[in-house]
């Protein structure tokens, strides 16, 4: 009994450190609508600068806790910066942009830290007179672990206070449901959200540096606690901090029992807590519909069939590639077929995003999930790679058959962190499960047949495969099942108003989605020989989101244009020591400079130099 | 004629491609109302929104008291002293009445009788009685009162009602008629646009017509019943 | 009189201990145009989405041409004959006028889910004829974002006669539009109405337009029917003028004619 007391407190402290983390996520997302990635970068940043403070500064002036309140100062100053050069100009983006912006972030700090402190792991010390435990019912307890129990109820008395008692936090609370009005009223907003963003990135910096005497610290802390964060946000309701407060707590025991029956899946546990609460809740615990902030939209036109300039120029580049393994070397072929590959999957994650209006952040699940599927047939089964190729798109059609269940329950924001939650799912289990995937060190040895061995007979197979799953779609987008998905993102209300059963057809374009990323997947896992959990994580999302982004969410040939150049450009700097800083702040430029992608900005030229037909003179 | 409170030169403003204002130009004086009419889509919204530096005029000037406020931040406009109470209400629906009317609130202003949470709730009873319910639990002719409550929290000299009518039941119209007529005895300057031409008239001096995205009338109400082919082409029912 | 095409009895709907609508009977015959009015939280509202199943109901029975409907969600409803317009125009704006018509045709005529044929090619004349029946066809290739308001409001009527209701229900159709052209829709929609037999129930908080187009009101009150009749016998109700007409210096004067 004690045992499991005991295991009760070490549930209540560490949901005390998620939670001075996932409320000032809370707090930003509720005030300024973006889905900080960043956030969890904040966090690394306050331990680091912790416990560089901790160490270097000498005749410790600061001590413990004077370290970790500059370093949460540090931070807080850092988010302000950040805010005011990057966030500020995107506020009225759409929240794919303000995620893939924030990734950029995500890099740019990794690559940062890394230049100031090294990438070895670091240990910090222990808080002074708290570095010994105390007995409750016989069993150790950390009294520092006691210090983070009160912590948290601390702070979540502090915010509300700070919320419904204040001036400030009327404003706040105001700005959250309409911010033009709260600007129309006088007050300076962007001020107000600079103010905001200082506090968030204080609470995460705090959350961070308070880790120093727990764990040590290193370069991945950030992303493994942004997705638990996301979880905690999530299930609490997005924007409210009591429900981040329950959810953190749930979360943390969830996480301390469940490790005592389910030792291996105690990642998967969380996502699939919070899938269960938003199918039943599809706002969280505590948290409410999504109120459309008075953002001017951006108005989209009527699709067209492709002009005959684009026709000609598509029938170009398709000779081009048929040529091109007789004009070009073989290191080139290998690049074209990852070319192909991932606008494969860029076209599908763009199939269901733009056309459908289905945010998808894990699409990297279903790529996994073909790619794995594919070695399994290899592996377990003895399959040839015909079967291989035949099974990635089974798994991945089964993935997302499950997952796009729950998905397309929701919308906006809470259905995108149900598809990052279900890819975390698919990276978890494939990097939990050694048995079956070899966990951290993946599957190897998986070739293609006989026939397609040279690089340019599988080139001229994943040329095949890929453009013809890339046609395939475009012709869906124009059919009426395509039709129909557009009518769902333009108005869902009318769509159900004219008979049609929405959330159906956005099943199966979720199953379909999944179906071709899992065909890019299998063609991928032969190009390459091998397959890691890496294929399922978050940057892999990420990069399919900015290949969709780069070439212009907009424009039907953006998936294609956006992989090609996403592809070289990542060939051509992966080289670079910092490569992921470089790799950040070319997001960063595309998403603040260029929003219409690359696609999109060559069609405006076109348009302009009357080469394409201008919808606003069409009539 | 007074001082001249409002001014706008020849604006021109667009919405994405549309181009919505055209040329726009017209004077308010102080302590006047003056009732922006027009059919919906002619720019009325827009003209508001502009004023506010809502919407950014591609070329013109907004001049408040002799100032240029064109393309200023909108809250500095609003602390200029321009109020504005934007169509389809937008109150706080998760705030109090209490919290609403302290977001709008802002310091006095000299010259001009200063708005406590007291004089509103003797010039809106019915808020008085509500001051702790939430926003949405509210009536729509309760937000609407709710509305310009906050708005005059912020003590402004000039006042922008964008269709204050719309959508409320006659009754309530009715007396909101009246309150508006307390409100402008206090020395109030208010620009209103509406699309009920039987509510304008009980409470404004002047009327302005815009069509296409310019003032094609600017005269009395008086001068509108003489001239029955400007009713008929613009407003006629 | 025959059979009512709509027949709606005892309807009631709590929220929270609060009856937004209590009780609630009336009739529809083919072809009659009924205004529902009333102040702002009447229950107007809430008695539509409960008439096409957006919102369940506590009590009572709907009967269309005898079959009940309540409780059917919101597309068995429209495949039932209901049609229903918004207060707030929902069209699709990425969408061309033509194709808008064509989508509630394609979901009439079950295609949506072929994903082969281009739909852009599909029910092309019925879509033409219903746009040409809300005077429409000249912006068939005009994409919907960039319609003006009262053309949207007619693309509306345009895709809710597309699977050729019985039954039209009208959420302030005029919202938002200046005078004439409020009346000009609704003597649109009183043509065509009349032309097709089809039944009308709308909202409307525009006096002129109820007066001189109902051809009985019904008026909501907290919840509840507090008079029901033709137009001069609603305008002279004391009731009603207390709750919701006021003193009647805010709409025109004349009776419908």
């Amino acid at each position: 009994m004690s045992f499991y007391f005991a295991q009760f407190l070490t549930g209540l402290s560490s949901a005390s450190s998620l939670f001075l983390v996932a409320c000032g996520l809370s707090l930003i997302f509720g005030v300024t609508r973006v889905v900080n990635f960043a956030h969890g970068s904040f966090y690394m940043l306050g331990a680091y600068v912790a416990y560089a403070l901790v160490q270097f500064v000498p005749g410790s002036i600061l001590g413990f806790w004077g370290s970790v309140l500059a370093a949460a100062l540090i931070v807080a100053l850092v988010g302000v910066v950040v805010e005011i050069l990057i966030l500020k100009r995107i506020y009225n983006a759409p929240e794919l942009y303000q995620l893939v912006a924030t990734f950029g972030v995500v890099l740019l700090m990794q690559d940062a830290i890394l230049l100031i402190f090294g990438g070895d792991d670091q240990f910090g010390p222990r808080a002074p007179g708290l570095d010994s435990v105390v007995r409750v019912f016989g069993e150790p307890i950390p009294e520092y672990d006691l210090v983070l129990i009160a912590l948290g109820p601390i702070v979540l008395g502090a915010l509300w206070l700070l919320l419904n008692r204040t001036r400030w936090g009327i404003l706040v609370r105001a700005a959250t449901l309409d911010r033009e009005m709260v600007a129309s009223l006088g007050v300076n907003q962007s001020w107000l959200f600079t103010t905001v963003f200082f506090l968030g990135s204080f609470l995460a910096g705090l959350g961070g540096a308070l880790q120093l005497p727990r764990v040590s610290i290193n370069l991945l802390m950030d992303l493994s606690i942004i997705a638990e964060a996301f979880v905690v946000v999530v299930i609490g309701g997005m924007g409210s901090i009591p429900g981040a407060f329950i959810a953190a707590l749930l979360i943390g025991e969830l996480n301390a029992f469940g490790v005592l029956v389910l030792p291996q899946a105690t990642i998967v546990l969380a996502f699939v807590v919070m899938a269960v609460v938003l199918v039943i809740r599809p706002y969280g615990l505590l948290g409410k519909a999504e109120t459309l902030a008075h953002v001017a939209g951006q108005v989209e036109l009527p699709i067209r069939p492709a002009s005959t300039l684009a026709k000609s120029i598509a029938g170009l580049l398709l000779i081009g590639l048929v040529v091109m393994p007789f004009l070009a070397g073989e290191f080139a072929i290998v690049l074209a077929t990852d070319v192909l590959i991932f606008a494969l999957f860029a076209a599908s994650l763009h199939f269901i995003m733009s056309n459908g209006g289905m945010v998808s952040f894990g699409h990297a699940a279903y790529f996994g999930l073909g790619a794995y599927g594919a070695a399994f047939v290899i592996k377990y089964a003895g399959g040839s790679m015909e079967l291989a190729l035949l099974a990635a798109p089974l798994m991945a059609a089964a993935g997302a058959l499950i997952f796009g269940w729950f998905c397309v329950r929701l919308s906006g924001v809470y259905m995108a962190m149900l598809t990052l939650a279900a890819a975390q799912i698919v990276w978890s289990t494939a990097y939990q499960w050694q048995d079956l995937t070899g966990g951290d060190d993946g599957l190897l040895g998986i070739w293609p047949s006989e026939w397609a061995k040279s690089k340019t007979a599988y080139y001229y197979l994943a040329l095949v495969l890929c453009g013809g799953g890339i046609l395939a779609m475009r012709r869906m987008i124009f059919s009426p099942f395509g039709y129909t998905l557009r009518g769902g993102r333009d108005n869902p209300n009318r769509t159900e108003s004219i008979g049609i059963n929405l959330r159906q057809h956005q099943w199966a374009a979720f199953i379909i989605a999944g179906v071709f990323a899992g065909i890019a997947g299998g063609v991928y896992v032969f190009s390459k020989g091998s397959i890691f959990p890496d294929e399922a994580a978050i940057p892999r999302s990420v990069d399919a989101l900015v290949m969709v982004l780069l070439g212009g969410v907009q424009t039907l040939s953006g998936p294609v244009v956006g992989a090609g150049v996403f592809r070289l450009l990542e060939d051509e700097i992966s080289r670079l020591d910092y490569w992921r800083a470089i790799l950040g702040v070319i997001i960063i430029s595309i998403v603040v400079i260029a929003p219409e992608g690359i696609a999109g900005f060559i069609k405006k030229i076109a348009v302009k130099a009357g080469f394409e037909r201008n919808e606003e003179q069409a009539s | 004629m007074a001082e001249i409170m409002l001014e706008l030169n020849e604006i021109n403003t667009f919405y994405g491609k549309a181009h919505i204002l055209h040329d726009l130009s017209f004077k308010v004086a102080a302590g006047e109302v003056v009732a922006l009419l027009g059919r919906n889509g002619a720019g009325k919204t827009t003209t508001m929104r502009t004023i506010m530096q809502l919407a950014r005029p591609q070329s013109g000037t907004v001049q408040f008291e002799g100032n240029d406020i064109t393309r200023w931040a909108t809250h500095k406009v609003a602390q200029a002293g321009i109020g504005y109470v934007p169509e389809e209400r937008r109150i706080f629906g998760d705030l109090t009445v209490m919290e609403n009317l302290e977001v709008g609130r802002q310091p006095v202003r000299d010259g001009l009788p200063a708005w406590t949470v007291e004089h509103l709730f003797e010039l809106f009873p019915n808020l008085a009685e509500r001051r702790d319910n939430r926003g949405k639990q509210m009536s729509g002719g309760e937000q609407q009162m709710l509305t310009i409550a906050r708005t005059l929290m912020g003590n402004p000299k000039l006042l922008l009602l964008d269709e204050p009518s719309e959508g409320i039941a006659p009754v309530i119209v009715e007396q909101m008629a009246q309150t508006l007529l307390e409100i402008k005895a206090k020395g109030l300057t208010v620009l209103l646009s509406e699309q009920n031409l039987h509510f304008a008239r009980i409470v404004a001096d002047r009327a302005i017509i815009i069509e296409g995205g310019g003032a094609v009338f600017d005269s009395t109400f008086e001068d509108l019943e003489t001239h029955p082919e400007i009713r008929d082409q613009y407003l006629s029912v | 009189m025959s059979d009512p095409v709509l027949s709606v009895r005892n309807l009631s709907k709590s929220f929270g201990g609060l009856k937004a609508v209590s009780d609630v009977s009336f009739d529809l015959a083919k072809g009659e145009l009924l205004a529902l009015i009333g102040p702002n939280g009447a229950g107007k509202t809430t008695c539509f989405n409960m008439l096409n199943g957006q919102l369940r109901a506590d009590a009572g029975q709907v009967r269309l041409n005898g079959t009940s409907i309540l409780g059917l969600n919101p597309r068995r409803v429209w495949r039932m004959g209901v049609g229903r317009t918004f207060q707030i125009t929902a069209t699709y704006a990425s969408m061309t006028v033509r194709e808008n018509v064509q989508m509630a045709l394609i979901s009439h005529h079950r295609k949506t889910w072929d994903i082969w044929r281009p739909a852009s090619g599909l029910h092309v004349e019925e879509a033409m004829q219903l746009l040409d029946l809300v005077g429409m066809r000249e912006q068939a290739e005009r994409a919907a974002a960039i319609l003006a308001y009262g053309d949207l409001k007619r693309l509306e009527l345009a895709i809710a006669l597309a699977h050729a209701p019985e039954l039209l229900l009208m959420d302030e159709p005029t919202a938002g539009m200046a005078p004439r052209e409020r009346v000009r829709l609704m003597q649109l929609t009183a043509d065509i109405v009349a032309e097709r037999g089809i039944s009308v129930l709308f909202t409307e908080h525009d006096m002129d337009v109820v007066f001189s187009h109902a051809h009985r009101i019904m008026v909501l009150n907290r919840g509840e029917l507090i008079a029901s009749g033709s137009v001069d016998d609603v305008r002279n109700d004391a009731r009603v003028q207390e709750v919701y007409l006021g003193g009647g210096t805010l709409f025109e004067g004349q009776a419908h004619g």
